[in-house]
């Protein structure tokens, strides 16, 4: 059994780093809707996914979040991006894959992804 | 939903808008009784008696983006479809207890699934709460309780890369051992 003796050694190298990790107001918030809607269509990989991308590419002054129902259940697993700029981004039909493209294009590269918005998706 | 441990993850949503402080999620298994217990609790704000009775139709929410409530139907559909049962009790001020049996081998039980992935997604992304997870299978148990790694880790955040890392490795190894090469 893995016991949790190692997490001494984790906090101890963590006391050594400053100021590698923050939450303030001036950030990009990227929130998933985890209610049963959001869940049952897909959401839980979505969320893992997008903190894993955030995690593994170092992307700096993004939070990744969950929140309930954002009201257009048929349209989960729902994605909003809410820039700097207070500027919200709808995505829907999020898949794992989509994940990928939003956080190459959008949360790196600036630029919403069209195509997976409301209004880009021709509803 | 198409496994149990989405059900749990929904039903859990319910505690944490319910401002629970601690929530505690048992997964328990028996082979020889042929059971599969589920138990969610939580200290939050519990339910009076009239919202309690509605709390298992689907067409009663007390959220105000859609007019159905999902989540609790389906967890006890889930349970008593095979032949288990399913209980809710609250309490205002002192919180909310979920008990769902399982028939372990009937056919119509859903598997239990990625049970590790929404234990993470719990404690990754409520880290103002706290989760006590247990899972016990045929007289083997370990458990994660994130008020011991939060005191173990002194102050320092509990979803920081490197501590998720660790508690996703601690879930996976422990599950394993315990399992075996079994799935449920």
């Amino acid at each position: 059994m893995k016991s949790l003796a190692e997490l001494k050694a984790i906090k101890d190298k963590m006391q050594g780093q400053v100021g590698v990790r923050s939450h303030g107001e001036n950030e990009t918030r990227v929130v998933v809707g985890m209610a049963t809607c959001g869940i049952a269509a897909g959401a839980r990989p979505v969320l893992q996914k997008l903190s894993a991308l955030v995690q593994e590419k170092n992307i700096q002054g993004v939070q990744v979040t969950q929140t309930g129902c954002i009201g257009l259940c048929m349209h989960e697993p729902i994605v909003e991006v809410y820039g700097k700029d207070g500027e919200k981004t709808t995505y829907i039909g999020m898949t794992a894959e989509k994940a990928e493209v939003i956080v190459e294009r959008h949360l790196i590269g600036g630029k919403p992804v069209i195509e997976y918005t409301v209004s880009g998706s021709g509803l | 939903m198409t496994e149990l441990s989405l059900n749990i993850l929904d039903v859990a949503q319910n505690s944490i808008k319910a401002e629970a402080k601690l929530v505690e999620l048992f997964v328990l298994i028996d082979t020889a009784k042929d059971i599969l217990t589920i138990e969610i609790n939580d200290d939050g704000c519990g339910m009076p008696a009239d919202i309690l009775e509605k709390v298992a139709d689907p067409f009663f929410t007390t959220r105000d983006t859609r007019n159905v409530g999902l989540g609790v139907p389906f967890f006890k559909e889930a349970a008593e479809s095979t032949g288990g049962s399913f209980s809710i009790t609250s309490e205002t001020g002192k919180g909310t207890r979920v008990k769902a049996t399982f028939t372990l081998s009937h056919i119509d039980r859903m598997p239990l699934g990625d049970i590790n992935s929404t234990v993470e997604t719990l404690v990754f992304y409520n880290t103002h709460l706290d989760f006590h997870y247990k899972y016990h299978l045929d007289g083997e148990e370990f458990s994660l309780d994130t008020r011991e790694i939060k005191e173990l880790l002194e102050g320092q955040p509990i979803d920081a890369p490197e501590v998720k890392e660790f508690i996703s490795g601690y879930l996976a190894e422990n599950s394993n051992e315990i399992n075996k090469t079994q799935t449920f």
